[in-house]
């Protein structure tokens, strides 16, 4: 554009004041990339499209009440269902309580139900017919260092071997990744077979943690669910069964109601970003108004001003944010590698982009609007003698 | 010689509040084509506002202005900003130009609004820059030049995208002496060699030597109007 | 590269009173302010540095505009920092405060929360029975063996639905918790499916005043009064445990068991004689220990994203403070200028400016901490606690708290200042005089 060294030099004229002003909004734009990838992680499970299809279903009392390993068949024969699996919260401790990682035992078809984790064939398999087998994602292996073939115990805070030992050990089988980086943090778990589970486990024998489902047709989803959960009224094992982004949603927003948080601060943030880069914008224009009048005198027309001076508002935001969002991606990137993928930071690319600039680009509108119109009505005469 | 500015009955009233100031009284006035012409006259009579009118700046209140065959007086903003650009150069008292470019580039502003290319763009400030002697100044920034200098470069900017009337506010009034022939022997050059039609509000008596046709304004209308011989 | 530098040593010189400034408590601020002022009445370079504070004060309505961006910059660096904060002061005060020393808690040994812990009826009894328990009027121990389960039931924010944590208490419960009190309607009975409803959970769910019905697994349970004990035990809802294990199926275990010792020394003697006999395999924590733990991940995460938020706003309203004094500084160049000529010398005007730019922070700061303080304080939320369940806590604002929020503002403002002010004192005179 031939008019963009115009509006550089403009921008520029002041080098300090436009330099502080620069870092002013490339703190606002940091802490905006930081934030709303917080913010991402919270709503990015409940947004997973390939859960779409999936249904949980959990006892209706409590989370944490098991359900009846014999539900399985009668769900499965609910008609709409394309697929059960279940799964059994295990909760066990790898060397140290700061390691962290969760832990459950699934039944033999559940990878069938979680296409988006990849897996070799052959790790599939020898999941399948090693008992003692377990898999876990690569983020994890990469972790503590595991690799096929290693023997990984786990000390039990729930539920203990009928031996009365707290000792898990099991066979690291496979190793699965996850594709999407938005959900990478799945990769942060580990799984091993509900069949060995049941068996030496000392209670509760014959009851699984939760079921997974996978309907034929999405839409019908809520028929579905309901279906499901009439099988168990009036029971003693009610159930209650909601799509897996329902059920994540609702997780998260007993946490805390992130959005909130993350909208006030931002809120706080924007409101004083505005003053100060209005502040800057009105200041800039009050001592250019001799020099906007000789473009004007030149040929530029009242319109031309008026998009002469937005522009020049918003190229300060994008300049200032554009450094900003990069830097907030470098520093989730150095977060990300240093505390796992299971740390609640989604990578800053994408959405947050595409938000972070139509946001620039608003508050560059915004800020600049009047100074922009006091440009476009100045009258040439008044203003070259300085009234 | 063709007649370039037609002026009939050309009034100026500026209303502040609940006064009227009537600055310009059916002013009656016939410029030709390749004239230089000085404009003189008391701190009020006028002479500023008739050369705004001129040069396209302001509207009057009544009467018309006509500048090569085009009426301008009842024009829109738009359309007299795209006739200025084309028809006018304007050199000012204090230069006005922009502090934050350089020479080059001050120059070529008038031909951002045609569909010249950076390149030709390019091309004819060089050579406005060279007609006024400051071909090796033109990545100078403004701030980096003496005050001649400066009023050197608001000519060139004024002559480069070719219009055929040059207007001049008061420009040697914030100049030295020396500075002052320098600017004035470039617009009697560019008036006898290129053709130019320069007008030009003066109080340097020096500098109206420099014009054809001395116009005296007091207190809105024309009061004289001489002619000399030219050397 | 000389400017480099002495940008380099400047703020070098400007970091060690800035992070004495935040480590500073509140009575050596105020010797150190007192004595600046004293400096300024008294000496004479102090009085010049008071006659030109006194003709920028003057100014200051020109420049509303851009001093009004400092004060609402900082304002919101310490309305943020003070509410994050005041959360993790809140959320740790609850859980802090829960629990004595002179009480124990008793989980399987391995399980690091109740949720994940049994104990069966005889290891209760076992436990209970042991000497260090005190015992009551009639020879009875004084220990509770709790179960705790969830409820579902809807947030009254957003109608949602949210599990509270039903905790079944034995019949000595109320002797376990100095501070507990009924403040409405009365004690279940044993044996009764009645509930008594905690402070907190009666205000964050719906359906829990004294009277309501509520279904806990198919089967109907009554409100009969409300209680307080000024710990997160506030959020839970109690019932007997015999009663609640019956109605979710868990007859003959417990999650954990509490007991009152005979004093809190007897704790060491109590955890060894468990961990010695051979029929147990349990672990003993006091409950303000046990608590405590809950806490403080949560705490510390809140802190640290407080901090971090915080860190960076401040970093934008110092180069907001830095534009705005920088602009300043320029805008009266030629009068600092003359200043100088006639003789004062650049540390009237280094305070001057420094001065002006920490009014200006201090005003910023105590906007921003009363706003952090009238809405947030005593505000009542609530997040998942171990068990899956809400805890319910309030944001505390404390004195301390408000004050380092001011501190933040203050360092803010130095730090924005001291550029400014070392290029007024230092720019040339001649420049200066000339300057439009």
């Amino acid at each position: 554009m031939k008019y963009f060294h115009l509006i550089w030099a403009a921008l520029f004229r002041r080098k300090t004041r436009t330099f502080f002003t620069l870092l002013s909004v490339l703190a606002a734009f940091l802490l905006f990339g930081l934030l709303d990838s917080v913010r991402g992680a919270f709503t990015a499970a409940s947004n997973n499209v390939t859960g779409a299809d999936r249904l949980i279903t959990v006892s209706k009392i409590s989370l944490t009440l098991p359900l009846p390993r014999s539900l399985l068949a009668r769900i499965q024969a609910v008609p709409g269902v394309a697929d059960t699996t279940f799964a059994n919260w295990f909760g066990g401790i790898y060397q140290d309580p700061k390691n962290f990682f969760p832990s459950q035992s699934v039944a033999e078809n559940f990878l069938d139900l979680y296409p988006e984790w990849k897996i070799s064939a052959e790790e599939r398999k020898a999941f399948h017919d090693t008992r003692t087998g377990a898999i876990v994602g690569a983020s994890l292996a990469q972790k503590f260092g595991w690799k096929v073939g290693d023997k990984i115990p786990l000390q039990a805070t729930i539920f203990p071997q009928k031996d009365g030992s707290n000792t898990w050990t099991l066979d690291l089988v496979g190793i699965y990744h996850v594709d999407d980086p938005n959900l990478r943090a799945q990769e942060d778990a580990l799984y091993f077979n509900w069949s060995y589970f049941d068996e030496a486990r000392q209670t509760s024998k014959g009851s699984v943690g939760w079921y997974v489902v996978r309907v034929i047709d999405r839409d019908r989803a809520d028929a579905v669910a309901a279906a499901i959960d009439a099988l168990s009224f009036d029971s003693d094992h009610e159930t209650k069964t909601q799509s897996e982004q329902a059920f994540m949603a609702a997780f998260a927003s007993q946490f805390a109601d992130i959005g909130l948080i993350v909208g006030s601060i931002m809120g706080a943030v924007f409101f004083t970003l505005v003053l100060l880069t209005g502040n800057t914008m009105a200041q800039a224009v009050r001592e250019r108004i001799p020099e906007l009048a000789v473009l004007k005198v030149l040929g530029f027309t009242h319109r031309g001003v008026l998009a002469l001076v937005l522009c020049e508002s918003v190229l300060m935001l994008v300049l200032g944010g554009a450094a900003g969002l990069a830097l907030a991606g470098v520093a989730v990137g150095a977060i990300r590698q240093a505390m796992g993928p299971s740390v609640p930071m989604l990578p800053v690319a994408g959405s947050i982009w595409e938000r972070g600039l139509g946001l620039m680009v608003l508050i560059g509108i915004v800020v600049g609007a009047l100074p922009a119109l006091r440009g476009m009505r100045l009258r040439i005469v008044d203003a070259l003698t300085g009234r | 010689m063709a007649t370039l500015v037609e002026i009939r009955n050309l009034s100026k009233v500026y209303t502040r509040g609940k006064e009227r100031l009537e600055v310009l009284h059916s002013v009656n006035l016939d410029i030709e084509e390749g004239d230089f012409v000085a404009l003189m006259g008391p701190s009020g009579s006028g002479k500023s506002t008739l050369l705004n009118l001129i040069g396209g700046l302001d509207s009057p209140t009544g009467g018309t202005l006509t500048i090569g065959g085009q009426p301008i007086h009842s024009v829109g903003d738009d359309a007299l900003a795209k006739w200025r650009s084309a028809n006018v150069g304007f050199v000012f008292q204090f230069y006005n130009l922009m502090p934050a470019l350089t020479a080059q580039k001050n120059v070529e502003l008038p031909l951002l609004m045609t569909d010249l290319g950076a390149a030709q763009r390019k091309r004819r400030a060089g050579i406005a820059l060279q007609l006024v002697g400051l071909s090796e100044r033109a990545n100078h920034k403004s701030t980096e030049l003496s005050g001649g200098q400066q009023q050197r470069v608001a000519i060139a900017r004024a002559i480069v995208s070719d219009p055929k009337l040059i207007v001049g506010d008061e420009p040697t009034g914030d100049l030295d002496r020396q500075s002052a022939t320098e600017v004035l022997e470039m617009l009697r050059m560019l008036n006898r060699d290129h053709g130019k039609t320069v007008i030009m509000v003066t109080h340097d008596p020096k500098a109206a030597e420099y014009a054809r046709r001395t116009l005296q304004l007091d207190k809105g209308t024309l009061v004289e109007d001489a002619v000399r011989a030219l050397a | 590269m000389k400017k480099i530098r002495d940008i380099l040593s400047l703020a070098a010189t400007a970091l060690l009173p800035t992070m004495l400034l935040l480590a500073a408590p509140w009575w050596l601020a105020l010797a150190l302010a007192l004595c600046v002022a004293g400096w300024m009445a008294l000496t004479r370079t102090g009085r010049q540095a008071a006659s030109v504070t006194r003709v920028a004060i003057s100014t200051l309505a020109q420049r509303a505009g851009s001093s009004l961006v400092v004060v609402v910059g900082i304002a919101g660096v310490v309305g943020v920092l003070v509410a994050l904060l005041a959360m993790a002061a809140g959320f740790e005060a609850t859980l802090r405060q829960t629990g004595t020393d002179d009480t124990a808690i008793v989980l399987r040994a391995g399980a690091q929360t109740e949720t994940n812990s049994t104990l069966d009826r005889d290891a209760t009894q076992v436990i209970a029975q042991a000497p260090q328990v005190l015992t009551a009027a009639g020879g009875q121990p004084i220990a509770s063996p709790e179960l705790v389960v969830v409820a579902s039931l809807p947030k009254r924010s957003n109608g949602l639905d949210a599990n509270v944590q039903l905790r079944g208490v034995g019949e000595r419960a109320w002797d376990l918790h100095d501070r507990f009190r009924i403040t409405a309607g009365r004690r279940f009975q044993p044996g009764m499916r009645e509930l008594i409803v905690g402070k907190g959970a009666l205000a964050q769910f719906a359906g829990l005043e004294v009277g309501a019905m509520l279904k806990l697994n198919g089967q109907p349970w009554t409100v009969v009064g409300t209680f307080e004990t000024g710990d997160s035990h506030d959020s839970e809802i109690w019932g007997d445990t015999p009663v609640v294990a019956a109605t979710y199926r868990r007859e003959g275990s417990v999650n954990s068991i509490t007991v009152r010792l005979q004093n809190a020394i007897a704790f060491d003697t109590f955890k060894a004689a468990l961990a010695g006999d051979p029929r147990l395999r349990v672990d003993a924590f006091t409950t303000r220990d046990y608590f405590n733990r809950q806490s403080e991940s949560i705490s510390r995460q809140i802190r640290i994203l407080g901090t971090a938020v915080a860190a960076i706003m401040a970093l934008g309203a110092v180069f907001g403070a830095l534009n705005t004094m920088h602009a300043a500084v320029s805008t009266r160049a030629r009068e600092i200028a003359t200043l100088r000529a006639l003789g004062f010398r650049g540390t009237p005007v280094i305070v001057s400016v420094l001065l002006e730019t920490m009014v200006l922070a201090l005003l910023g700061g105590a906007i921003g901490a009363a706003i952090a303080w009238s809405v947030f304080d005593n505000y009542s939320a609530s997040t998942l606690g171990q068990n899956f369940s809400q805890v319910v806590f309030s944001f505390h604002v404390s004195p301390q708290l408000l004050w380092s929020g001011l501190t933040w503002a203050l360092a803010i403002g130095f730090v924005g200042g001291v550029f400014p002010a070392w290029r007024a004192a230092r720019m040339p005179i001649t420049s200066g005089l000339r300057e439009q």
